[in-house]
This record gives structure tokens, C-alpha cells and sequence, in this order.
């Protein structure tokens, strides 16, 4: 695994109430914590501004990648390293958008959310990981720490 | 979001450098010999390479850049010495960008559950 951080999480509802959760921009905004300007639409860019506590100056703003009923759900948006407020707004020309992913899959219980998200850009895929190994087994503690991290949500 | 990123990481360093950095064979390779041990001149990290010198210097202006490396005088000549700090950077921001994450889907789960 690579530049991604990966989660997967049981729920005990429909896949229906799932994706009811995730694509209705009032339901999104409540759990997400954003006040959204209007629906999501595929292909447009999302409006709003952010409802979570010390974090109310943030704007967010993301595009609809994809929409397939009941399976995935997806945006691209500016993820800048910092949200505080002394650091805003960001210089977003020098920050990485990432997408973010959201994979529905229905069980016997309920339903199982995947979410990834991508794109931060180039994180060293395994292979290069691997080469640097090889190569001299010298690494600096932080390099192995960065390694360990991406072992873990691989 | 509850947790704040550590002060340090607000200083300069690009993210999104950092990784892109750090994602050519050539640069891990030159880092890795760096973080070995002493700082090293480009005819240094040039012997034993397939690469030429103009080569190894694009790649190290590259890791400069990101701030992995940075060069330090030794009489006439540059040396490249690793800094540590962005890698370290970048760990901790996706540690608290993994956190986000569990924090914001457990609130997902509740909302759904309930």
C-alpha cells in the first residue's frame, strides 16, 4: 500500500440508510459536521463552510468524482497540512488534493464502509520502500516510523 | 480534529513535496546513504552510481527542495547532509489525517446506528 490511508468500519444499518448518510448533503453535514451549501451533484464542485467546533472558519469545497448508487461515493478536495485558524486560508497551490473514497458493501448484519484517501502525493509505494531497504538498511528512525505507518493501513 | 499537529509542522515544509520527494528510487537511495551518517559531496554520492554528477545534483536539488537535504560548506566544496524533520513531518500528519478519520466516521456510525 501506498500514498493512502485506509478505514473500514461495520455498521449495523441498510446499505440503503448508508448511502442515504453519505450522499444526502443535510445527512453528510450532520456526522461530517459541514453546513453544505446545496445537493451533490456529479462532476460539481461542493460549497459550504465546516460546523465543527474551533473549526467553523474552515470553507469546505470538494468535487463529486463519482456516485454509483449504493457502492461508491466520491470527492476530490484540497487537503492542506493545517486547519488552524492563525494559518488560514491555506496556500492551496502548494498543497495536494486528495480523493477520497467511500465503498459500501452490503453483510449480513449491515453494511461495511471502506473509506481511502489518496493522493498525498508521492508517498513512496512499497517497492521503493523496499529498494531503500536493500539498499543500505540504514535508515534513519522517522523513515522507519513512516514505513511502519504505511505496514499498518496497507 | 481534536488533536493539533505538532507546532514544528506548521514551519515550511511542503507535504505534497515530501512525498513526491521521496517517490524516485534514485532520491531514496541518496537519502538513505545520507542519513547514514556524515554529509557527503556530490563526487561522493556520485561514486558506485550509474549516475553522472549533473544526474545526482538534479536529484539532490530535488531532496533540497523538500528540505530532506540541505547543503552545508565544507571549504571549497558543498556537502549534503539529511535532515530529518520533514519524514518525521510527514508521519505525524498522517497519523493525525488517520485520526480524523476514526473520529469522524465514529460519528458516522452513531448517526446510522441510531
Amino acid at each position: 500500500m501506498s500514498d493512502r490511508i485506509e478505514k473500514r468500519i461495520e455498521l449495523k444499518a441498510p446499505l440503503s440508510r448508508v448511502w442515504r448518510a453519505l450522499t444526502d448533503y443535510r445527512e453528510f453535514g450532520e456526522w461530517f459536521r459541514v453546513k453544505l451549501d446545496g445537493p451533490f451533484v456529479l462532476g460539481e464542485v461542493s460549497r459550504g463552510q465546516m460546523t465543527h467546533p474551533g473549526y467553523e472558519h474552515v470553507k469546505w469545497e470538494a468535487v463529486v468524482e463519482k456516485m454509483e448508487p449504493q457502492r461508491l461515493f466520491s470527492f476530490t478536495w484540497p487537503h492542506p497540512k493545517s486547519h488552524e485558524k492563525a494559518d488560514y486560508p491555506p496556500d492551496y497551490s502548494k498543497e495536494p488534493s486528495t480523493l477520497v473514497e467511500f465503498r459500501l458493501e452490503k453483510t449480513a448484519n449491515g453494511t461495511v464502509l471502506t473509506v481511502t484517501e489518496s493522493g498525498f502525493d508521492k508517498l513512496p509505494a512499497d517497492r521503493r520502500l523496499e529498494a531503500f531497504r536493500r539498499n543500505e538498511g540504514g535508515w534513519a528512525e522517522q523513515i522507519k516510523n513512516v514505513e511502519a505507518y504505511l505496514a499498518k493501513n496497507s | 480534529m481534536r488533536k493539533t499537529l505538532r507546532r514544528t509542522s506548521r514551519r515550511r515544509c511542503s507535504y505534497a513535496r515530501v512525498f513526491a520527494a521521496l517517490g524516485d528510487e534514485t532520491r531514496l537511495t541518496l537519502v538513505a546513504k545520507l542519513a547514514k551518517g556524515q554529509p557527503s559531496s556530490i563526487s561522493q554520492l556520485t561514486e558506485g552510481s550509474q549516475l553522472t554528477r549533473q544526474a545526482i545534483t538534479k536529484h539532490l536539488r530535488v531532496l533540497e527542495d523538500a528540505r530532506i537535504v540541505r547543503s552545508v560548506r565544507a571549504g571549497r566544496e558543498s556537502r549534503f547532509a539529511f535532515d530529518p524533520e520533514p519524514i518525521a513531518e510527514v508521519k505525524d500528519y498522517l497519523d493525525f489525517v488517520s485520526e480524523q478519520w476514526d473520529e469522524t466516521l465514529a460519528r458516522l456510525k452513531s448517526f446510522v446506528e441510531s
